[in-house]
C-alpha cells in the first residue's frame, strides 16, 4: 500500500505503473470493501481494508497481499466488476491502496461512474485479451504506460489498444471528471430549470 | 446508439436536461435528492473544502437507516462509530437547513420506504440518492437511480449531475402471478433470465398485465431490484394505482394542485408508439416461488427445481457457479427445498413494507418458528411499525417466535449488530446474497419473498409457502 496518498487533480493524460490481476466475474463492492468499514465520516483509512474478508480467507495469498503486487497501480479485472452497492467507498479504497486505473472486460454502472468522478480511468477489452494480459502478468510482472489521449497501452514487449467511453476520455483529458465546477458554470440554466419544472409548481414548499 | 423515443424515460430525461456537457454527457437536474448517514458525510466535507453551500436545501431530504441499531435505539448508540455518523448527519442538516427525519420523528426509516410514504416520491421526477436501491422510486414513474458520494456532492452543490443518457429496455410481463407467488419471485426470475449485468447501460421499463395488476408496494419491490439485474434505473408507467397511493399523503399536491398534477402525470407514460432499444417478453403465470442458491442474485431457481449442473449453464455463468457451489456448500443437482435454515430475516427496502409484513403474518398466524431458527422482523419505517402494531401484526410475529425490532436496514447489509455468525444460512427477504453480505465473511444468504421466509422459519428449512396458504 502506498504510504502517502495524494488524490488525483486536474488533467489526467497518462498513467504508468505495475499491473495487478484479480481473477473473477461479478466481484461486488461488498467484497471490495465490506459494509462494516463504511462506518466512517471520511475515506482516509479505507486503503488498508480493501478486500479485507477475501484477504483474510486467503491468508497472504490474495493478489493484494503478494510481494510482487506491492506498489502496483493498474488493476486488471474480468466481467461486471464493482456490481452491487453504490458505495464510493469501494473505488476510494482501491485508490487509497494505490490503484490509479482499471482495465476490465466490463464494469457495473454505478461503480464505473464513481471511478470517473474520483479520477480513476476504467478501460475495457474483450474477454480473451483480458485473460491473456492476466496470464502474462502472472508470469512476468507487467509494467504499463497508458496514454489516454490515444487510448493505448505500452510495455516492454506488449502494446495494445484500449477501449474507453469517449465522454470519459474527454473528461480526463480536460480535467472535467472533477465535475462540480463545470456543473456550476451553468448556474443560470440550473435556476431556469428549477423555475420551470411543472412539479416544483404544484408541490409548494411543504418541507 | 440510443434509439428509444417517446418512452417515459425519454420524456422525463429530456425535461430535466440542463445542458450538454463538453465531454458529451448530459447535465441532468435532480428534482428530489435523498440522503442518509453513510454516503453523505464525505460529500458535505467536500462541499466545505470547496467553500460551497447547498444550492436548493428544500430539494434534499434526509433520514437515518443503515447504521441504526434495531434492538436499543436510545442515544448515544452503544456503537461509537454509529453515533458519530448520526451526529454528523444531524449537524450537516442543521448547518445546511435540510429537513431530517430522525429517529422518533414518526417518519424515520429506510430512505426508500420513507420517501414514498411521505408522498415525496412522485411521477415525472428525477430522484437521486447515494444508494443503489434508489431505483425503487421508479415504481411511481420517476427516473430514480443510485449515485456515489462525489455525485452526492455535485447534487448538493448544483442540484445536477453529469450523466450519459441510458437506453431503454421494456420487460413485458404477460398474464398474472399465481397464488403464493409474489413480486419478489417475479423480479428474481427476471434477473435470472436476463443475468446480473444485462441491465448495464439500460433503464428497465416494467410493463404488461402482470405489472399493471401489482400494488405500488409490489411495484417498488420489482423496481428496487433493477440494480441487481445491472440496471441503475427501473420504472413502471404511472396509472390509477399510482395516483391512489400518493393522494392525501403528507407531501402530495393538494386541492387544485392535485388535479393539475394528475393531468401532468398522465401525460408522462410511454406513448403507444414509443420505440425501445430492446423488448423482452415473459409469462408471469409460469413463475414459481423462487429462491437463490448462489452468491449473485441471478443464481436462483424455482422451489421445486434443482441446483443447476455446470454444463446446463451458459459458458459465461460457469465460473461464478463453481465459486458459488464451493462457498454455499451445495452440490449441483441438489434440491433447494428442505435446505436447513439458521436465521430468518424479514425487512429491507425490498420487502420491509406493510404488505410484506401482512403476507408473512398470514403465513405465521397460529404457527411457531422452528426451535433451531433465530427469526426477526425489522419494519421498513416507523410508520410501517406503527401501522403493524395497530393491525396487531407485531403480535402475530411475536406469538410465532419472531423478534420484533425497530426500523432500519439491519441485516440486509449488517452495518449494525444484526449479523450472521460463521457459516450460518439465512432465509432473507433482502436483495443481495453476495459473499459476506450479511455480516459474516462465511455467511450464506438465500433470497426469497417474505412469505417464503415465514414458511422457512416455521419448518426450519426452505419450504414451499403454497403448502401453508393453500391449506
Amino acid at each position: 500500500m502506498n504510504q502517502e496518498f495524494k488524490p488525483p487533480r486536474g488533467k489526467i493524460s497518462q498513467i504508468k505503473g505495475k499491473c495487478i490481476s484479480l481473477i473473477g466475474n461479478d466481484i461486488d463492492t461488498d467484497r471490495i470493501i465490506p459494509a462494516r468499514f463504511l462506518k466512517c465520516i471520511n475515506f482516509d483509512s479505507l486503503g488498508e481494508s480493501v478486500f479485507e474478508d477475501d484477504r483474510e480467507l486467503l491468508r497472504g495469498k490474495h493478489p493484494f497481499d503478494k510481494e510482487e503486487s506491492k506498489d502496483a497501480s493498474i488493476l486488471i479485472v474480468n466481467s461486471n466488476f464493482g456490481c452491487g452497492s453504490s458505495r464510493e467507498h469501494a473505488p476510494q479504497a482501491l485508490m487509497r491502496w494505490g490503484i490509479k486505473a482499471i482495465i476490465g472486460e466490463s464494469f457495473a454502472e454505478i461503480f464505473y461512474s464513481n471511478c470517473i468522478a474520483i479520477g480513476i480511468p476504467c478501460f475495457t477489452l474483450p474477454k480473451n485479451s483480458i485473460k491473456d494480459i492476466q496470464k502474462y502478468n502472472d508470469n512476468k510482472n507487467l509494467f504499463l504506460e497508458i496514454d489516454i489521449e490515444n487510448s493505448f497501452a505500452k510495455s516492454k514487449d506488449l502494446n495494445f489498444k484500449l477501449e474507453i467511453k469517449e465522454s470519459s476520455r474527454k473528461m480526463f483529458l480536460s480535467g472535467e471528471w472533477d465535475a462540480t465546477s463545470t456543473l456550476l458554470e451553468n448556474e443560470k440554466l440550473i435556476e431556469n430549470k428549477f423555475n420551470d419544472l411543472p412539479y416544483l409548481k404544484f408541490n409548494s414548499n411543504y418541507l | 446508439m440510443q434509439v428509444s423515443q417517446n418512452t417515459l424515460f425519454d420524456k422525463v430525461w429530456d425535461l430535466h436536461k440542463v445542458s450538454s456537457l463538453p465531454g458529451g454527457s448530459d447535465q441532468l437536474f435532480i428534482g428530489l435528492h435523498l440522503i442518509h448517514e453513510v454516503t453523505s458525510p464525505q460529500a458535505f466535507g467536500a462541499l466545505k473544502d470547496k467553500n460551497l453551500k447547498v444550492k436548493f436545501p428544500n430539494r434534499t431530504v434526509a433520514t437515518v437507516d443503515h447504521i441504526v441499531p434495531t434492538d436499543n435505539q436510545s442515544r448515544p448508540f452503544k456503537d461509537n462509530l454509529a453515533e458519530q455518523m448520526i451526529e454528523t448527519l444531524e449537524r450537516n442538516c442543521i448547518e445546511q437547513k435540510i429537513k431530517f427525519f430522525n429517529i422518533g420523528s414518526g417518519n424515520q426509516g429506510i430512505v426508500h420506504v420513507v420517501a414514498p410514504e411521505l408522498g415525496l416520491t412522485q411521477p415525472g421526477m428525477t430522484i437521486a440518492c447515494g444508494d443503489s436501491h434508489t431505483s425503487t422510486h421508479g415504481a411511481f414513474g420517476a427516473i430514480a437511480f443510485g449515485i456515489g458520494t462525489s455525485q452526492v456532492r455535485d447534487v448538493l452543490a448544483s442540484q445536477t449531475i453529469a450523466m450519459n443518457k441510458l437506453k431503454v429496455r421494456q420487460i413485458w410481463c404477460e398474464e398474472k402471478l399465481s397464488n403464493g407467488v409474489y413480486a419478489k419471485d417475479l423480479v428474481l426470475h427476471i434477473i435470472n433470465r436476463l443475468g446480473v449485468k444485462a441491465g448495464v447501460g439500460f433503464a428497465y421499463e416494467f410493463a404488461g398485465p402482470a405489472i399493471s395488476a401489482l400494488s405500488m408496494e409490489e411495484r417498488m419491490t420489482i423496481c428496487n431490484m433493477s440494480i441487481e439485474g445491472g440496471a441503475r434505473c427501473g420504472y413502471v408507467n404511472p396509472d390509477e394505482t399510482t395516483f391512489r397511493y400518493i393522494k392525501e399523503r403528507l407531501c402530495a399536491p393538494k386541492n387544485k394542485n392535485w388535479d393539475k398534477a394528475v393531468k401532468w402525470w398522465q401525460s408522462l407514460k410511454s406513448d403507444e408508439n414509443s420505440i425501445y432499444d430492446d423488448v423482452i417478453k415473459l409469462d408471469a403465470s409460469k413463475v414459481e416461488p423462487t429462491v437463490t442458491w448462489g452468491i449473485t442474485p441471478g443464481q436462483s431457481i424455482g422451489i421445486n427445481q434443482q441446483i443447476p449442473h455446470l454444463e446446463d449453464l451458459p459458458l459465461n455463468d460457469q465460473f461464478i457457479a463453481e465459486e458459488a457451489y464451493e462457498y454455499m456448500g451445495f452440490k449441483p443437482g441438489q434440491s433447494i427445498k428442505d435446505t436447513p435454515i439458521d436465521v430468518c430475516f424479514i425487512g429491507s427496502c425490498t420487502n420491509g413494507r406493510m404488505s410484506d409484513l401482512r403476507v408473512a403474518a398470514n403465513v405465521l398466524r397460529h404457527q411457531k418458528v422452528s426451535k433451531k431458527v433465530k427469526a426477526f422482523v425489522v419494519p421498513g419505517s416507523e410508520k410501517v411499525a406503527n401501522e403493524a402494531k395497530q393491525e396487531g401484526i407485531d403480535k402475530i410475529f411475536k406469538d410465532a417466535g419472531f423478534q420484533w425490532r425497530e426500523p432500519g436496514c439491519s441485516m440486509c447489509l449488517a452495518m449494525n449488530s444484526d449479523k450472521l455468525i460463521g457459516n450460518q444460512v439465512s432465509a432473507s427477504s433482502s436483495n443481495r446474497n453476495f459473499k459476506g453480505r450479511q455480516g459474516s465473511p462465511k455467511g450464506r444468504t438465500l433470497l426469497m419473498s417474505p412469505a417464503m421466509v415465514a414458511a422457512a422459519a416455521i419448518n426450519g428449512k426452505v419450504s414451499d409457502v403454497r403448502e401453508f396458504i393453500n391449506k
